[in-house]
């Protein structure tokens, strides 16, 4: 039951073979017995999930079919949910009780998926490896002494350990496809406007998008059925008609034109990773696929555009916090800018800081024009690199990071260092662009590889059906972390 | 170019952050690091390029100008640090 997909898992419960409460039962006794090892989650409440469960079973006995009731889900800490702690791994909102739900999760709700519990992140979504976390790191269940990604490290390390079927995260930079590189398990971000952010804690609200994490891609295409959708309460929220993602897995991939951009080929990518992506390559041409190589010459451009605009939202966004609706404030302070200082001193993390002093500096006057009017000149630049590069193919394929996991503490001192992590994942971003990551092999120490695909806007389905089909084909996507199988 | 620390002290102080005197030196070198790396950017040749301030070029909605939210301050206020007759409580700032 542990290694069924969704569709088996609905099955199983349409068929009375198990029940709600009983599947959450057995999530819960994992999470239980792994917890200590992964730190995958900030916040488990057994009793609320097993009534959300009882209510899932008493719609099933009641007849409803649909294709997420009574499934449980383990949701980024960064959704507001109702009576959740949720507190975006900072001790800014460490002791904040969401008094509403974000529309992610009403969306969840309303499916009858059963909330497993909020799952560890960097501080507000800003890190690559859950190491920013105001509750300590996550854990990567390959090898704990590894990091899992990030920021929506513990959703990844949660889904990876089979501790949740699957889970929600958010991409700003590469969040999702990162580290569901490094776990060895499939992530989605979907085209910027399709997944609502009201009730997700903001980052960088031109960047920020609710994705989803699950062992394989069909299941990614009922998680994005019951998350996508129009909503009046985000202002770029897209209104377009409803589809099916799933609409396309089953379609062969004879005829489909892949783009393999050089500079994703070049050099930066270690040799382990570069082998099992070209593994993937090698698959997807038996399934009848064809190769065709292209150019995205302002990538080299991406992270530093990315670290100029993030930051200046961030620095924006984060203005909020200040002590007096919500929150943490400062224990002892003097006047009202000194009860800030310290509330936003004490309550932020190191790099929560260091991005909000840089988003200052950069939309500060006489220096908004050189810093953030320039890199968002070169975002529209990096735009249509990928506008002209699906010209002539249907999707791009590269490797989704530059490296396999890297140790715990490897990168915390140097912060470049650890924002060139995102060299291949933050321009779909800037641009807009759909984009996932699926495992294609194991790199050194066996440690998973991922393989990432970039689509034109609203590409979903084709991207997913790129990815069932390479599924169907290979076996990546099923390898469980040794210690963490089935039993 | 790069920041002296009497430049990380004025952002600190935009920002409304403190940065401690112990912690200036080392908040500097991050910063100054992080803008090498974005420094790359002012060699590109924008000319004629329209800045992209959004991931998609699409006008934001209006709505009609509608009370669509109940009132819930109670709710909201219970999680507030610090509330007295419905209002939040802060430092006096006007003498």
């Amino acid at each position: 039951m542990i290694e069924a997909s969704l569709a088996e898992l609905a099955d199983a419960l349409a068929a009375k073979k198990v029940t709600s409460v009983e599947l959450t039962e057995r999530y819960l006794a994992r999470i239980d017995r792994h917890q200590g090892a992964l730190n995958a989650f900030v916040t488990v409440d057994r009793e609320r999930s097993l009534a959300q469960a009882r209510a899932a079973d008493a719609r099933l006995a009641r007849g409803e079919r649909t294709p997420l009731l009574g499934i449980p889900i383990a949701h980024k800490d960064i959704f507001c949910a109702r009576g959740w702690l949720t507190t975006c791994a900072s001790k800014m909102l460490a002791n904040f009780v969401a008094p509403y739900d974000a529309h992610v999760i009403e969306q969840f709700g309303a499916a009858g998926a059963v909330i497993l519990g909020k799952t560890n992140m960097d501080e507000f979504a800003m890190g690559s490896s859950t190491e920013n976390s105001h509750f300590g790191p996550a854990r990567n269940p390959w090898d704990p002494a590894r990091v899992p990604g990030g920021s929506s490290g513990g959703s990844a390390a949660a889904v990876a350990a089979r501790l949740a079927p699957c889970a929600t995260g958010t991409d700003t930079g590469g969040s999702i496809r990162q580290p569901a590189g490094f776990c060895g398990i499939s992530g989605i971000k979907p085209t910027y406007g399709l997944v609502s952010r009201y009730g997700l804690i903001a980052y960088a609200s031109s960047l920020d998008q609710g994705g989803a994490f699950a062992r394989g891609a069909a299941d990614l295409a009922l998680l994005l059925n019951a998350m996508a959708g129009f909503d009046a309460r985000d202002s770029t929220s897209l209104e377009r008609p409803k589809e099916d993602y799933a609409r396309d897995l089953a379609r062969p991939l004879a005829g489909m034109r892949i783009g393999l951009p050089r500079e994703y080929f070049g050099a930066g990518m270690d040799a382990d990773v570069r082998a099992a992506v070209e593994g993937a390559l090698a698959v997807l041409r038996t399934l009848g696929a064809t190769a065709v190589e292209v150019g995205l010459p302002n990538s080299a451009l991406s992270v530093p555009a990315y670290y100029v605009i993030a930051p200046a939202e961030a620095s924006s966004n984060l203005a909020r916090f200040d002590g007096v609706r919500y929150g943490y404030r400062a224990p002892e302070y003097g006047d009202l800018a000194d009860m800030y200082r310290k509330t936003r001193a004490q309550g932020f993390g190191t790099e929560v800081k260091r991005r909000i002093l840089v988003g200052t500096y950069v939309l500060s006057h006489g220096y908004y024009d050189a810093y953030y009017l320039q890199a968002q000149r070169v975002r529209r630049l990096i735009a249509q690199d990928f506008v002209a590069a699906f010209g002539e193919c249907d999707l791009l394929i590269g490797p989704t990071s530059p490296t396999v996991a890297f140790p715990v503490g490897a990168q915390v001192s140097d912060p470049v260092q650890m924002y060139l992590n995102d060299i291949y994942t933050v321009g779909p971003n800037l641009a807009g662009l759909p984009a996932l990551s699926i495992p294609c092999g194991f790199g050194a120490g066996g440690l998973p590889v991922g393989l990432q695909v970039v689509g034109p806007y609203f590409s979903e389905a084709r991207m997913l059906n790129l990815a069932h089909q390479f599924q169907l084909a290979t076996d990546w996507h099923r390898r469980a972390p040794p210690g963490f199988a089935a039993q | 170019m790069s920041l002296s620390s009497s430049d990380v002290l004025r952002i600190a102080q935009l920002a409304r952050l403190e940065v401690t005197p112990a912690e200036v030196a080392a908040v500097q070198q991050d910063l100054n690091g992080i803008l090498a790396l974005v420094a790359q950017l002012q060699a590109v040749d924008t000319a004629g390029v329209a800045p992209m301030a959004h991931a998609q070029d699409v006008m934001l909605r209006l709505r009609a100008d509608e009370v669509t939210e109940a009132d819930q301050h109670r709710l909201f206020q219970a999680i507030a640090p610090q509330v007295e007759a419905d209002l939040y409580l802060v430092p006096k700032v006007i003498e």
